[in-house]
């Protein structure tokens, strides 16, 4: 557990080494959080042209038409551009913001300080990793400006849609190809993060960080290190039979007896499309733990600290963790019980589902369980964390109705899939990030945010969001079928139209309060106040040190742990809160 | 602290929309439909419960536990209430799923009785249709090469077949009202998915494989069949009805169709 001497790099001297290609955990972990806050404003971005258009089809707005020439000739939006808006959004949003910044950006920065290790176990495939991330949104976002422009088979890109070429539409063409390059890249990068994690998490623990002390933050990082390590790994395979597909003429995915565009398919046979599916949300589903765990441990984390309580259950937390990461294995077939696969094996993966429901409930309970008896104080960081509590059961229950396949008979593809998912994937780990942001940015920038701002943005995102997504479940209940550019085709869903324009309305809304937060974080970082080193009174070891942290984290002395995470306003105890490597003396408690 | 109030408000007036229905499912049309409403009223009363009950909680303990100078209570746990807790929700989710079973066994186990009604269903970028046997009750071959839309023959039938000459090629799904229909759902192209929101039933038509689909509907009247899977650029455009008529409208149409 002690760190190994080859970890004792020095502080770099040169820009390039320190800022750009920089070895050191804080700065790279900086790295992806930022390329995380550059992507996540394009996917906004993105939402917010699509709920304009879904809205007003026939609007012709001229600066489309200089943006997209042809897939908006005249400022008018084609379906085809709709779509590729949506494919980027839903692939910007899940690949590089939401398993970016929690286990890449604040993993990277916080899991070494939190386990007392000077840096990750192997810093140069961590700055490989963050490069190789960097070159697939690039490639990603080139798609955009190839011919026939970005794909149009959606962030699933179900076969033979996104594997027979472009002779099935415009963005069919290069620009999937470039999507499904872009990905393979990304899982590369996310397979190095993932065994840098692991191998961190295992070996590099101080003095007396039992597995049992760690805070529940590291034991998310961890479990999603290894959701990744197997998620990723089947993605990049199922990614590189895609391309082989389109480029020299296999047939995984695609099978015989095809007739696209008036014209036979005779090179292509035997391949099944349900392969890919299967291929596909072997990962995909695991990847919505990935996107939502640290989230949960950044949320027990804050959860204890404001309400100055251990955690309710921290044992209960632990495997509730690690039972979310295995169940989460064991279900990708509820992603898929409307795709034609053998309808007897939906009775498992429903059973398996509903299972998921039981760690699920530990959460919830043990959260209001910590906040319960506790002195709760209202940072900015805690009111996201407590939003999280709420989002995450709102979109929970909803899951209880997609998990059943006789309900998913009506419900599958429509909006009410659509609210679930953005609730609490989406938004719920985005809250998750906020919270670590509120509470983390102290430490990482040595300055102090604006608190009042930040609770003036929690109030209207918290709100804007239920107003977006809320209303989803209920189009989806009235029958709105997902990923459609213009509902004015389908005679039932004129009524609804009053619902669609309030969700718009609400998006905009929501969008523009995230100005306040950008004003806030770049104001904090050039004009905040000075921050001191433990300005939460938090027990956990990043707080131990300077903010920010000197560039081998502990200044060159091996921190020892004597405490447990969580030990908050201990009967006794000179403070409200014993730090974790307090003397053991100051509390009888481990 | 203004937190609290804020997630009671945002909880009532969800759950007032669920209550009030104000959008909502249009009636069923047949006892599949019946059945599926009654397994998600059950879920929703469940979920519902759930919902509230959590949500008023995290409002209540966010303003009774607010900082008052009070030092927090020190406690690290409680496994009864954690075991309790937890075998309370899996029984309970475990009983939804298991109270939905016979919906889903009754549309995917069951065979269809041996008189259902034929039906070949073809899902093409970005256009359906549907084709029915004739009187001679035999689909006939059919050939990708003989495909041309233009010319009304989307399956592509073989004209040198006997068995295709009285089959009915329709751009719409017409069905008799109270008779079983069996579907025999094909795609030439790209994934789609037959979905008819009164039916309360959707299923994927994948290229490359024959899926099949049975139910009956029991009130006449025309119900709209949006494609549910993305299929590409025309998605949203694909669009047909299934008009569910009286036996005797029916047999009278497929005649008229016959003769044309």
């Amino acid at each position: 557990m002690s760190a190994p001497t080859h970890l004792a790099h020095q502080a770099p001297q040169g820009f390039i080494r320190k800022y750009v290609f920089s070895l050191d955990h804080k700065v790279i972990g900086i790295q992806y959080y930022f390329l995380g806050l550059f992507s996540v404003f394009l996917g906004i971005s993105l939402s917010l042209l699509m709920r304009f258009h879904m809205v007003n089809p026939e609007a012709k707005v001229s600066w489309f038409a200089h943006l997209w020439p042809t897939s908006a000739a005249g400022g008018m939006m084609s379906p085809e551009l709709y779509l590729s808006l949506m494919t980027m959004h839903g692939t910007i949003m899940v690949f590089f913001v939401l398993t970016t910044v929690p286990q890449s950006g604040f993993g990277n920065y916080f899991l070494p300080l939190q386990i007392g290790a000077e840096d990750m176990a192997f810093p140069v495939l961590n700055m490989l990793s963050f490069w190789t991330t960097f070159l697939a949104l690039v490639v990603m976002v080139s798609a955009f400006f190839v011919q026939g422009g970005a794909p149009l088979s959606g962030w699933t890109a179900y076969p033979p849609l996104s594997a027979a070429g472009r002779i099935t539409g415009p963005g069919q063409g290069m620009g999937q190809t470039l999507w499904i390059a872009s990905i393979a890249i990304f899982c590369g990068a996310s397979l190095m993060g993932a065994i840098n994690f692991i191998a961190t998490t295992v070996d590099l623990r101080c003095k007396g960080m039992r597995l049992m002390r760690m805070p529940l933050t590291c034991w998310t990082w961890l479990v999603t290190a290894i959701l990744a390590l197997l998620g990723f790994a089947v993605l990049l395979a199922a990614g590189l039979l895609l391309i082989l597909d389109r480029t020299v003429g296999t047939s995984f995915f695609i099978p015989g007896g095809l007739m696209i565009s008036d014209q036979i398919i005779a090179n292509h046979k035997g391949g099944s499309p349900l392969l890919w599916q299967h291929l596909f949300w072997f990962f995909g589903h695991p990847e919505v733990y990935i996107a939502i765990l640290p989230g949960m441990g950044v949320t027990s984390h804050l959860l204890a600290t404001f309400a100055r309580k251990p955690v309710f259950g921290y044992k209960a937390m632990v495997y509730a963790i690690l039972s979310l990461g295995f169940l989460g294995f064991l279900v990708w077939g509820h992603h898929m019980f409307m795709s034609g696969m053998n309808p007897y094996s939906a009775m498992a993966f429903s059973v398996l589902t509903m299972a998921i429901g039981v760690p699920s409930a530990i959460k919830t309970f043990n959260w209001i369980g910590t906040l319960w008896g506790g002195q709760i104080h209202f940072t900015a960081a805690m009111m996201f964390a407590l939003g999280f509590v709420s989002l995450f059961v709102t979109g929970g229950l909803s899951g209880i109705f997609l998990g059943q396949p006789a309900l998913d008979l009506y419900f599958h593809d429509t909006y009410f899939v659509v609210g679930h998912f953005h609730m609490i994937m989406g938004v719920a780990a985005i809250f998750g990030m906020f919270a670590g942001t509120f509470y983390w940015f102290p430490k990482m920038f040595g300055k102090m945010m604006n608190e009042t701002l930040g609770k003036i943005h929690f109030f209207a995102t918290f709100i804007g969001v239920y107003c977006i997504f809320m209303p989803m479940h209920f189009v989806g209940i009235a029958g709105t079928p997902r990923r459609y550019s213009d509902f004015s085709n389908v005679e039932y869903l004129a009524p609804l139209m009053p619902v669609q324009r309030f969700m718009t309305h609400a998006a905009y809304f929501t969008a523009a309060v995230q100005i306040l937060f950008l004003i806030n974080l770049f104001w904090s970082l050039w004009k905040g106040p000075k921050a001191p080193m433990n300005p939460w009174n938090s027990t956990s070891l990043e707080w131990t040190v300077p903010s920010p942290p000197p560039f081998d984290n502990f200044a060159g002395v091996h921190p020892v742990v004597n405490h447990g995470p969580y030990e908050f306003s201990v009967p006794g105890a000179p403070t409200d809160f014993i730090m974790q490597t307090d003397p053991p003396s100051v509390t009888s408690e481990s | 602290m203004l937190l609290a109030p804020v997630i009671w408000i945002l909880t009532a007036i969800i759950a007032y929309f669920f209550a009030a229905k104000t959008w909502w499912f249009p009636p069923p049309i047949n006892a599949h439909g019946i059945a599926y409403d009654q397994q998600f009223m059950r879920t929703l009363i469940v979920t519902g419960v759930i919902f509230v009950l959590a949500q008023c909680a995290l409002g209540w303990v966010i303003f009774r536990f607010r900082d008052r100078g009070r030092p927090a209570s020190h406690n690290h746990g409680n496994d009864r209430l954690e075991t309790v807790w937890t075998s309370a929700t899996a029984l309970l989710f475990l009983g939804l799923v298991l109270t939905g079973t016979k919906i889903w066994a009754n549309v995917h186990f069951d065979q269809p009785p041996a008189d259902a009604i034929p039906i070949e269903v073809l899902g093409k970028q970005f256009a359906w249709s549907f084709r029915y046997p004739g009187p001679d009750g035999k689909f006939g071959h059919t050939d990708l090469k003989f495909v041309n839309d233009s010319a009304a023959n989307p399956f592509g039938l073989d004209d040198k077949d006997p068995a295709g000459k009285d089959d009915i090629v329709s751009a719409s799904l017409k069905i008799p009202a109270g008779k079983p229909i069996k579907l025999i759902m094909h795609s030439r192209d790209v994934i789609h998915n037959f979905f008819v929101r009164e039916l309360r039933m959707k299923q994927d038509i994948v290229p490359g494989m024959e899926i099949p689909l049975s139910f009956q509907a029991d009130t006449v009247g025309v119900y709209e069949v949006p494609c549910s899977e993305l299929c590409g650029l025309g998605h949203f455009q694909m669009r047909t009805t299934m008009q569910v008529m009286s036996p005797a409208d029916f047999e009278q149409w497929k005649i008229e169709k016959a003769q044309k």
